[in-house]
């Protein structure tokens, strides 16, 4: 196969719009706060959109489809939670934060308690949930390069795209600014929405592609859909889950842990039930905890501004999601030779090379819509991945340097501290990138969002709404919760690579694999747990202020002048 | 800010319940959520497609009641001067 000059052109108009486009917005904001919340004054649509571009990720983009195509319907939850997700953060938390006014969740521990300690903990998830993002964003860049330039390996993929996007954050273009993420959220919306719309009028509509997967065609139906022109399907091979299996709920996702300890399907159902709320519970709390999206909340102008925000921040991704699906459904009837490919090769490219298959009836236009969906997938990772390393870089060069290791740093210092930070943070992301080729990018992307679940949102969740919670009793959930997710999920994914000798472990103890696969069901309640527990036997220790900060928190705006009212109700 | 509470708690708890309740009915009525409608199954008719819509009427919703809740406590507040018993 040769490089195909549409896709290769497309590619590169992406790529260098987003670098151009991140210098020339850079040149123009002057101030710290231009850079971190563009001076507050955004408005609702613009930040939805580059809330909403910042938030599609390779794992919406190309993660989705191809989990679909492989997994079938248990991969659905994936799109309706990550949009569902943000109703958790409408209702409970976008508003109050927003009112508080700091600018990262740091910020926000530190000012709730009045602690620089617990920042410094807070600040060990950004990293924490940070790097498990930036591997799928990897994998994603990787499986496009080889795409794009076939017989390049994975790993020279991961390395190239990784190096530029980390010079590019290093050299100060892209620092997560409002213009170019709202433009790639329409990008992006563009590029799998239009080779949607050309599939499906040719090769059949989205109902009539999913009812050709019918385990046992009624002979009526079947009759019906020989004589009316039934939608084309290639035969599947023999690595593909059969249609049944494929389509019906509990399938190959939910059931893989019970399979290699060799239960029976009726055995196994209440353990997929079990990974089912458990990657649900996840997936909902996880997108209310993640840190590079809770920042753009302070780019409004005021709590209700917020809550108008995240409304239309549903209504723009759930119409997203409603196409990634459409992606893996087409992709197994009419390009099943991908579930032969392993890694970069296989169903995670679907979404960049179905839409070739037009060329055979059209020539061009299938390379042209594959050039679109190409574009879409460099405008989902660059933009993920520059957002996270600028998030992560300012935990290191803010949080570490600024206030830590040296304090008393000039603002030049300073400058450099983030540029050798981004290049360390860039450097460790590419590392961690390049092993994970094996990996499903919607599926480690799951794994961040458990880990944001049972740390940072137990954390903003009780810290907004309770107003008996003590810094030590925050601190002990969200480490408690957090780091057992961390270790739970890393134990998998090693004994996964290779790397630890756990298969038979999991083999007899299906439970346990289910349970540290997707931590959440258990992890959630463990942290919120035990703020509650340390926190009333620190009881002392709730801050004296406690009523002014709730106020802050909770009080409209529309009251004016928040400062006197607050110093008024103070003493009560 | 109790307002406030009940109303996230009860929309929380109507998009909960659908959420929560479809694995449940995959798990117990697994034929009915098998039947096909225009060519989709039942439950992958409404987690693809119906869900989107549902969520944007429950937000919708939510923001209108709390944006109204807002200007009462302050149109209270402003009148009487002791806005927070809680």
């Amino acid at each position: 196969m040769t490089i195909d000059p549409w896709i290769l052109a497309f590619s590169a108009i992406t790529v260098f719009g987003t670098i151009w486009m991140g210098f020339r917005a850079a040149r123009k904001s002057k101030t710290a706060q231009d850079f971190f919340v563009a001076g507050r004054s955004v408005s609702v649509g613009w930040n939805a959109s580059a809330i909403s571009g910042e938030y599609l990720s390779a794992a919406s983009f190309m993660g989705v489809a191809g989990m679909v195509m492989s997994v079938g319907y248990d991969a659905l939850w994936y799109p309706v939670c990550y949009a569902c997700g943000y109703l958790f953060l409408l209702l409970f938390i976008a508003g109050p934060l927003r009112r508080f006014g700091a600018y990262t969740v740091p910020d926000f521990a530190e000012g709730r308690f009045d602690s620089p300690v617990f920042r410094k903990i807070a600040v060990v998830f950004v990293l924490f949930i940070g790097f498990f993002y930036t591997m799928p964003q990897m994998k994603g860049a990787g499986t496009t390069l080889a795409y794009i330039f076939p017989g390049l390996p994975y790993w020279a993929g991961v390395v190239l795209i990784g190096a530029v996007i980390t010079m590019n954050v290093a050299l100060g273009g892209m620092k997560g600014i409002t213009l170019v993420q709202a433009v790639q959220y329409w990008a992006k919306m563009f590029a799998i929405s239009v080779p949607i719309f050309v599939l499906l009028s040719i090769y059949g509509s989205y109902g009539k592609q999913l009812s050709v997967n019918d385990p046992q065609p009624s002979p009526s139906a079947s009759a019906q859909s020989q004589s009316a022109q039934a939608a084309m399907r290639e035969t599947l091979p023999a690595k593909a889950p059969p249609d049944d299996i494929w389509l019906s709920p509990f399938g190959p996702l939910t059931t893989k842990a019970t399979k290699a300890a060799g239960l029976s399907a009726e055995e196994s159902r209440p353990y997929s039930l079990l990974y089912t709320y458990s990657l649900i519970v996840a997936l909902v709390c996880g997108t209310a905890g993640l840190p590079h999206i809770l920042v753009r909340f302070y780019t409004n102008p005021d709590g209700v501004a917020a809550k108008r925000t995240t409304m239309w921040v549903m209504i723009l991704i759930g119409v997203f999601y409603v196409f990634p699906p459409i992606f893996g459904v087409l992709g197994r009837n009419l390009l099943p030779d991908l579930y032969l490919g392993a890694g970069a090769k296989g169903t995670d490219k679907v979404v960049l090379e179905l839409p070739r298959i037009l060329n055979e009836r059209y020539p061009m236009v299938g390379s042209i819509l594959s050039g679109i969906t190409c574009a879409g997938a460099f405008a989902a990772f660059m933009s993920t991945f520059s957002g996270l390393l600028v998030s992560m870089t300012g935990a290191l060069a803010h949080d570490v340097y600024g206030r830590m290791l040296r304090p008393q740093s000039n603002p030049a210092q300073r400058m450099r501290a983030f540029k050798i930070s981004a290049v360390i943070v860039g450097t460790v992301a590419i590392a961690l990138g390049t092993q994970v080729e094996q990996f499903q990018i919607n599926f480690m992307v799951g794994q961040a969002f458990a880990i944001a679940a049972a740390s940072y949102f137990p954390l903003l969740f009780m810290c907004v709404w309770w107003r008996g919670m003590t810094m030590k009793g925050a601190a002990t959930g969200m480490l408690g919760g957090g780091l057992l997710a961390v270790l739970t999920i890393s134990m998998t994914s090693f004994s996964d690579l290779g790397l630890l000798p756990l298969k038979e472990f999991w083999a007899g103890h299906p439970l346990l694999r289910i349970l540290a696969e997707q931590p959440a069901i258990w992890a959630v309640p463990l942290a919120i747990g035990l703020m509650i527990v340390v926190s009333k036997l620190t009881r002392k220790e709730i801050p004296k202020d406690i009523r002014m900060k709730m106020l802050v928190l909770h009080a409209p705006e529309k009251l004016g002048l928040k400062q006197e009212y607050i110093q008024e109700h103070a003493g009560h | 800010m109790w307002d406030q509470l009940k109303l996230s708690i009860s929309c929380a708890a109507a998009f909960l319940s659908a959420l929560l309740a479809m694995p449940l009915l995959n798990y117990f009525l697994p034929e009915l959520m098998a039947t096909r409608v225009l060519g989709f199954t039942v439950s992958w008719l409404i987690l693809g497609i119906l869900f989107f819509p549902f969520v944007w009427v429950i937000s919708y919703l939510f923001i209108k009641r709390s944006i109204a809740l807002e200007d009462n406590e302050a149109r209270f507040a402003q009148t009487s001067g002791t806005p927070h018993k809680d």
